[in-house]
């Protein structure tokens, strides 16, 4: 499954064991900062491949804070080994954002500070990979007013390449896809500008959407509960960001149930993706269409065009009668006027 | 033939309590403008797809140079058919036409969407398309708008003949004799321009052809536009000469504009009977009892061109001032309103098209016209253009 | 009343000359049917075909460079009412007593185009293989080209302050790159299809001899308005898909012959001008004569 989300093809995963078995478990380390763990959650619910598989037979997970048996000493010291024994081969991957106000010191760990941990250890990264909307563009932390400067890894790691993979939580498929084509073929897949996998933020929600063909009908849920609700109505009313955020949350569902993904329960798209959307456009408020398309409805031979507005017709109105009155009126001044004395009578005509 | 005290300045303050209310409505239209020229088409108009030529084509354009038609009507009748006794008439027609073509072309400006490109349609001689009756139109209206003012160019220098200023007196003294001499053909390109262009005007909407409404379309409307625009023009110099009189206290000229309004007699006849033997040659003559709106339009047409016929026949009607201007208003209506029909209500782009200006649109013209008074009323009361009664010798202004 | 009497004299001889001039000028030129040029190119729309899927509608925004047409029902879709400044084709729907249809409506390219003839420095003109083209450099956006096109055709940027005329002009660019018309080549029924005018016509009538139940038997665009490269066939009648009736005279002729009849050479203004001049010169000598009473 990781590898038909990237677009591997069917043998790709043997490709994957294969390399695995030659030895090549690619070093992986994990370091979680201003997160709420919710991506790893999400990647333990996994089972194609299960976590179990991913981490005994697929890589080496070096370091990982929620996952670790270790703690303390004995944990930092790994991570150190870590980093050395697989200098520039290694796998960064970063959950969470990372405070930058007052240098850092709203995220300590060992008595470091996220800003220092993050740069020591990318420096000797093979990849780097931003997990969840947190790491990619700041996520919650990041909401206004954003008191800790909480700010995403690619920002923090200027000059160098990082995967983006935002969602909250982040599609855990999206993740194992990227990591594995890595681990197996040593290139990352094809990204967007903003860094992303095109295989899954190269189209918006509402563009792969199940409930599409009802937008384009014009079938909306106006409120929770009504009839086009419980009828699965498009959600755009309600305020479904869809149509503005790029992700695949639609074919790849999530915890592995079918329609466990926002809009397959019935709720709009949050944008969580998207740093202009989540955590920053109110719920309900409805979005700009990005590519607006063809509706199901098709224009009349002669549909109706052009507006009179009464306004301008009164004042039209107004003007001719005007016009007409007063040169009425003054005309009738004329009248008293007194002639021309009466002259020859070769005048005029 | 009565006998006229030579033109000069009416004189006296520009600035007068009707003149502020003008003024103010120039100043909103002006406003307008500046939207329009900011905004675009769109915004600021009505027109759509279904009406692209709209208030400002039909009215500005080609009702407003019909009216300015005053200066090339007198002009036919004093150089042409050799009546002197309208001499008088002829400086404050040419003034009014002046104004009213360079107005005309202001409207033309602002109503086409690419106004800067417009220098090329006079010089591109190689690109001419010479099936094309708008670019006639529009080189006729060019090349008139500057004959115009060459027209008047001697009676504005007149004023500095005798004047202090020593460049302008000398610049005077050397062009006024010299377009003296030139006149002759200068005027009678004044005369021939406005035959060739009013009559294209009609012929512009035939181009719809299948969209022109039958009651409209037929190749004579170039003829009718001339004759009407005669019409239009005596109309016009009859009102404008009496408000001139009776806004500036100055006795006005019964006799002269009697015999000018007498014209239009003979000329409404002729065109509302041509109409109608045209519907009946070609068949459409049963569209008239259509008793749709459009029918109910040229109907009306043929009844306020007959009206101003029927007011003018008695000479005795004649004779009372407020009944010539009464029945010029009404000529100067019923050619408007025949424009109108023709560009707005005989133009068929189908029925799920409607059009009615917009409230700029309207002020913008309101505007436009506003601006023409105020040039008139400035230049009458500085230059010498209107003569007053007296018992001076007659005198030909020019030719 | 010497003056009126003689004013409308002269009236009547201009009236009598102008009937007899223009009635001249409106007999058509010759009464044979236009040609196509050798290698006109243009559409056939077969309205049988079409599913409305308006697949051309969005291919031909793209490939024209247009914005999508959110100004029809809704700012949500893409969905114009008719041929606008973002739409060069759209498709329509009939619904009626004739039966159903879609319509694609486009420019025609008329074999002798009204556009053409109404512009004055020739930003519209006819050029390799029939096509209508426009060329923006001598567009003063003066409209002329909306009120001549008997099929309502060209369209103006009214939102823009500086506007343009947009019409198809059959994607000319796309066929220099050796390509066809991006609505010809996207529909997946082959509803419309892109050739030279003469095999079209000929398709066209194979298929109505083919099938003479289901079809109008007349192809529109054969000799409508002198003709046009664009071409239709349809199981309702032709009027109901907005197709206006027109007869075989080319849409710009009346104007145009009145145009050619009194302009011709210049002969007729040059006339005039020495005409008025001499009369206004006989006027002044006798002028400087006593005077006469008038």
């Amino acid at each position: 499954m990781a590898a038909a989300a990237v677009g591997l093809g069917p043998l790709a995963a043997e490709d994957f064991v294969h390399a695995a078995e030659q030895g090549a478990k690619p070093s992986v380390i994990w370091l979680q900062f201003q997160e709420c763990t919710g991506c790893t959650e999400s990647l333990l619910r996994t089972s194609h491949p299960g976590v179990d598989e991913l981490i005994l037979d697929l890589i080496s997970l070096d370091y990982h804070e929620t996952l670790f048996a270790a703690a303390g000493h004995q944990a930092e010291a790994a991570l150190q080994s870590a980093m050395e024994k697989n200098a520039g081969k290694f796998v960064c991957i970063i959950e969470g954002a990372i405070p930058t106000k007052e240098d850092g010191i709203y995220c300590m760990i060992g008595g470091r500070t996220a800003l220092e941990i993050v740069n020591d250890v990318a420096s000797k990264a093979g990849a780097i990979i931003a997990i969840g909307s947190c790491a990619s563009w700041g996520g919650v932390p990041s909401a206004d007013p954003n008191p800790t400067g909480a700010s995403p890894a690619h920002a923090v790691l200027q000059g160098k390449t990082v995967v983006n993979i935002p969602g909250c939580p982040a599609n855990p498929y999206n993740l194992l896809g990227t990591v594995l084509q890595y681990a197996t073929y040593g290139t990352l897949p094809a990204l967007d500008e903003e860094n992303r996998p095109k295989f899954a933020y190269g189209r918006t929600i509402h563009e792969h959407c199940p409930r599409r063909a009802h937008f384009d009908a014009g079938r909306f849920a106006e409120k929770y509960g009504d009839e086009g609700h419980r009828l699965g109505y498009c959600l755009y009313k309600l305020g479904c960001k869809g149509p503005a955020t790029h992700a695949n949350c639609s074919v790849m569902h999530f915890g592995e149930v079918v329609d466990a993904w926002p809009i397959g329960l019935g709720h709009p798209c949050f944008g969580c993706t998207e740093q202009k959307i989540g955590f920053r456009m109110p719920m309900h408020q409805t979005v700009q269409i990005l590519r607006p398309s063809p509706p199901d409805s098709y224009p009349d031979i002669n549909e109706e065009q052009g507006r009179i507005s009464p306004v301008a017709t009164a004042v039209g109105g107004a003007v001719v009668g005007a016009l007409i009155g007063g040169g009425y009126v003054a005309s009738k001044k004329l009248s008293q006027a007194p002639d021309d004395p009466p002259s020859s009578p070769k005048t005029g005509v | 033939m009565s006998a006229h005290a030579p033109a000069a300045p009416v004189g006296g303050h520009l600035m007068t309590p009707s003149m502020r209310l003008v003024v103010t409505l120039f100043g909103i239209g002006a406003a307008m403008i500046l939207w329009r020229l900011i905004a675009g088409l769109g915004a600021t108009t009505a027109m759509n797809d279904g009406y692209p030529f709209g208030l400002w084509i039909a009215f500005d354009v080609v009702t407003g140079t019909a009216l300015a038609c005053g200066g090339y009507a007198v002009a036919i009748l004093v150089y042409i058919l050799n009546k002197g006794q309208y001499s008088p008439l002829v400086r404050p027609a040419i003034l009014t036409s002046a104004l009213g073509y360079t107005l005309a072309g202001m409207g033309v400006a602002l109503d086409v969407g690419r106004w800067w490109g417009l220098w090329k349609v006079p010089l591109f001689v190689w690109r001419w398309n010479v099936n094309s009756a708008l670019l006639e139109i529009a080189l006729c209206i060019m090349g008139y708008v500057v004959v115009l003012w060459i027209e008047i160019a001697p009676y504005l220098l007149e004023r500095y003949k005798n004047g202090e200023h020593a460049t302008m007196r000398r610049v005077a003294r050397a062009a006024i004799p010299a377009l003296k001499k030139a006149s002759i053909w200068i005027i009678a390109l004044g005369l021939l321009l406005p035959t060739m262009h009013q009559s294209s005007l009609g012929t512009l909407m035939l181009l719809a052809n299948s969209r022109l409404h039958e009651l409209w379309r037929t190749p004579l409307v170039p003829l009718f536009f001339l004759l009407t625009c005669v019409s239009m023009g005596y109309s016009v110099v009859v009102f404008e000469s009496a408000f001139s009189a009776l806004g500036f206290k100055r006795k006005p000229e019964t006799e002269m504009l009697a015999g000018l309004a007498g014209i239009i007699v003979p000329l409404q006849f002729f065109v509302v009977a041509l109409r109608l033997v045209d519907m009946g040659v070609r068949g459409v003559l049963g569209g008239l009892f259509a008793g749709d709106v459009r029918s109910m339009m040229v109907i009306i047409e043929m009844v306020l061109f007959l009206t101003p016929a029927v007011m003018l026949l008695s000479p005795a009607s004649r004779r009372d001032l407020g009944h010539l201007v009464r029945s010029a208003m009404v000529m100067m209506f019923a050619g408007a309103l025949y424009r109108f029909d023709v560009f707005l209500v005989a133009f068929n782009p189908g029925a799920h098209w409607s059009y009615f200006p917009s409230v700029p649109e309207i002020l913008v013209t309101v505007g436009l016209i506003a601006a023409e008074v105020i040039a008139y009323v400035f230049i009458v009361r500085n230059f010498p253009i209107l003569s007053g009664g007296g018992t001076a010798a007659p005198e030909r202004q020019a030719a | 009343m010497g003056i009126t009497r003689r004013a409308a004299f002269k009236a009547m001889l201009a009236g009598s000359a102008a009937v007899a001039g223009v009635s001249a000028a409106t007999r058509p030129v010759s009464a044979a049917p236009l040609e196509a040029p050798a290698d006109a190119l243009g559409l056939l729309y077969d309205a049988t075909l079409c599913i409305g899927c308006k697949t051309c509608v969005v291919k031909c925004q793209e490939a024209n460079h247009l914005e999508p047409d959110t100004s029809g029902i809704d700012a949500k879709y893409n969905a114009p009412l008719s041929l606008s400044a973002n739409a060069k084709t759209v498709i329509k729907i009939y619904k009626g007593d004739e039966g159903e249809s879609y319509m694609k409506a486009q420019c025609m390219h008329c074999i002798d185009p009204a556009c053409v003839t109404a512009c004055m420095i020739g930003a519209l003109t006819k050029g390799p293989n029939g096509i209508v083209a426009y060329n923006v450099d001598y567009c003063v956006g003066c409209r002329y080209c909306e009120i001549a096109c008997p099929f309502n055709v060209p369209k103006f940027q009214w939102a823009s302050n500086t506007p343009q005329i947009v019409k198809c002009e059959l994607c000319r660019e796309r066929l220099g790159e050796g390509k066809e018309p991006a609505c010809t080549e996207v529909c997946p029924r082959h509803a419309v299809i892109f050739g030279k005018r003469a095999e079209l016509l000929q398709e066209a009538k194979r298929r109505i001899a083919a099938a003479p139940d289901t079809y109008q038997p007349k192809v529109y665009g054969e000799t409508e308005a002198g003709g046009t490269q664009c071409l239709y066939i349809s199981h309702v009648p032709f009027d109901k898909l907005g197709l206006p009736t027109l007869d075989d005279r080319p849409a710009p002729e009346l104007a145009r012959n009145i145009q050619h009849t009194v302009y011709k050479g210049f002969i007729a203004p040059v006339a005039l001008y020495g005409i008025l001049g001499a009369v206004m010169l006989r006027n002044r000598r006798s002028a400087d004569k006593p005077e006469a009473e008038s």
